[in-house]
């Protein structure tokens, strides 16, 4: 397979116009692989489409880094900005002893400022090696991709879009799961979206899902679950339950990376395990096939 | 039925009283006669007054009251007939799923439930009540199968979650769960389910995406059970309490919400103190909505079924700063 040219991650971010969202661990100039603890030039890194060059480690990409690595340049328009998260159950009281006793506005205003990001997901039309596709693309960096009104309103006003403009529809998961904070009403958006999903498949349009790192919780348990074609990045966490959880409620210690995407294929969940290098190309092709 | 929750110990007390006095029999004396009386009304008024105003983590212990009557007590004083259906034809039964066809009044319907088990060993049995993805994909073939035959589904879900652990993990619990979750907004019968204790996460969500959703009064639907939120949120699931009482998760705090359509009474001091009556209340509201629902067109049906779960949620404009959604 021929190994195309690595895409500077920064053509498109520069290009919205807003600054490049913090990422943890990552320092001016080197960071620490969390896989295999290589220290590894943040140049480097970039360059190698933020894979770690030693062990294949994937690290995680904002929105706008996964639209400029799989869309077509300048392909993008984003649709759905202005809408954001409210508290709706005035979610305030919190355990006394814990340390963060910030309300959930100010958690929200907080994230807003830390990710340039408006919700935990950007959506939008733009096309891959030429086709036309509908995309949401979840970014963990804001409150851990959780899930609550504002990002399953905007992923399901993405999916009733492409069955309007009859494209594919194409959804990048990485989410700790539904959010804590908005109740029953995060719960909801499972239902919600799967619903429009299900109309989707009705209108006999194609549903491609890329799980990355992590895929758990509702976010699991509903449209990372229901592609036509399910893809993941390597070593990418995914599960219902977390591992966290897990070990609270089952008391047992699960062994590192026991549930991943290699875990998935193994036991029948994915279709496929692909390479973040490979990913344009390989959205591609499929996108030729169920034309 | 003794009160052995720890807010109605002031009931536990005065019912010490009353047994104290009613062993007496024939014994009893006049003026003992009428404190009897008198104890009794005030237990009546107590206990009307604790439950009217439980706070939403007392309400969590009602939810998961061991006496509760489960989905089992009241297919048995509901149904005329249940014939249970097992297995989902690929790997096993699910033994906290229990399913398959029942007269309720002259109406065959297809039942789902979740089902909790009472003693040790049943409770083992029945995994808690937290199903295995063969629990859901064994719903997911009766779902089917009451399409086929046009039967109604009725749902009582009572489960604190999905079961959490790797076999899950193994047999694809996340992928059991969305396929439920994608199967339900398009089926083409009515379906109604009523959380009847505990409706905790996709693994209630599972068997509950249905064109009326019902809570009985004491009854909880959540997230995440409160313990699991509170270690999702702060890292500690003793910190539970917060947890349920910052969510909303009662059925009078839902309701308003727009997130549920009816609220069914349950009897005095619980649905766990009186099953008949509690019993009559669930059929007559699970047969009055079945008939509202039934009355539609089927396509009428599919697309309030897809509103109705549309307009969930709550989230702001930037620009505007105005609510949208459904409060």
């Amino acid at each position: 397979m021929a190994k195309e040219a690595a895409v500077p991650l920064t053509r498109q971010v520069a290009s919205h116009g807003e600054e490049k969202p913090a990422r943890p661990s990552v320092g001016n100039i080197a960071v620490k692989c969390p896989k295999c603890k290589e220290i590894l030039y943040n140049r480097d890194v970039e360059k190698n489409l933020k894979v770690c060059s030693r062990c294949n480690y994937h690290f995680r990409l904002t929105a706008y880094e996964r639209i400029d690595l799989l869309a077509d340049p300048g392909s993008f328009t984003e649709m759905d900005t202005d809408i954001i998260s409210i508290d709706p159950l005035q979610f305030t009281a919190f355990p006394p002893s814990y340390s963060d006793q910030r309300t959930y506005t100010d958690k929200l205003t907080a994230e807003r400022e830390k990710t340039g990001l408006k919700e935990g997901v950007i959506t939008g039309h733009a096309t891959i090696e030429t086709k036309p596709l509908t995309l949401a693309i979840m970014d963990f960096h804001f409150m851990g991709g959780s899930m609550g009104s504002a990002v399953g309103e905007k992923i399901t006003r993405a999916i009733e879009s492409a069955i309007t403009h009859q494209t594919p529809m194409f959804i990048t998961t990485t989410s700790g799961g539904a959010r804590m904070q908005e109740g029953l009403f995060s719960l909801m958006q499972l239902a919600k979206i799967s619903a429009a999903l299900a109309k989707l498949g009705e209108a006999h349009l194609p549903y491609i899902v890329l799980l990355t790192d992590p895929t758990t919780g509702g976010v699991s348990a509903s449209f990372a679950m229901q592609g036509d074609i399910t893809i993941a990045e390597p070593g990418a966490l995914i599960c219902f339950t977390g591992p966290r959880v897990i070990e609270q409620f089952m008391h047992i210690k699960l062994p590192e990376g026991t549930v991943n995407s290699e875990f998935a294929l193994q036991h029948g969940m994915i279709d496929a395990i692909t390479h973040r290098r490979d990913l344009r190309q390989t959205l591609g092709r499929i996108l030729r096939l169920y034309a | 039925m003794a009160y052995d929750l720890e807010f109605e110990k002031p009931l536990a007390e005065l019912e010490k009283k009353i047994s104290a006095l009613q062993r007496k029999g024939d014994r009893l004396k006049p003026d003992e006669l009428v404190q009897l009386q008198e104890h009794e009304r005030e237990l009546r008024q107590k206990t009307e007054d604790i439950y009217k105003h439980l706070t939403t983590w007392q309400t969590v212990s009602v939810a998961r009251h061991k006496d509760r009557p489960y989905s089992a007590d009241y297919i048995r004083l509901m149904c005329d007939d249940f014939f249970e259906l097992r297995g989902d034809r690929s790997f096993g039964d699910d033994h906290a799923i229990m399913a398959g066809p029942a007269k309720i009044d002259q109406q065959t319907v297809m039942l789902v439930c979740h089902q909790k088990g009472r003693d040790m060993k049943e409770r083992q049995f029945r995994n808690l009540g937290m199903p295995h993805p063969e629990g859901y994909r064994k719903a997911q073939r009766l779902m089917k199968q009451a399409e086929k035959f046009k039967m109604p589904i009725v749902t009582l879900m009572d489960a604190s979650g999905a079961s959490p652990g790797l076999v899950d993990e193994e047999r694809g619990q996340a992928e059991a769960i969305a396929s439920s979750l994608y199967l339900m907004p398009r089926l083409r019968v009515p379906i109604i389910s009523t959380i009847i204790g505990e409706g905790g996460s996709g693994g209630a969500l599972a068997i509950g995406v249905a064109d009326r959703v019902l809570m009985l009064e004491n009854s909880i639907y959540m997230v995440a059970a409160p313990e699991a939120a509170a270690t999702i949120m702060w890292r500690d699931s003793a910190h539970a309490s917060y947890a349920a009482e910052n969510m909303r998760i009662s059925a009078r705090e839902l309701l308003p919400l727009g997130l549920i359509d009816e609220i069914l009474p349950e009897p005095l001091g619980g649905a766990h103190r009186n099953y008949k009556q509690m019993t009559a209340t669930l059929k007559e509201a699970i047969l009055r909505n079945l008939a509202e629902v039934s009355a539609l067109s089927t396509d009428e049906m599919l697309e309030r079924r897809y509103q109705k779960f549309r307009k969930m949620g709550a989230f702001g404009n930037l620009e505007a700063q105005t609510l949208a959604g459904s409060i």
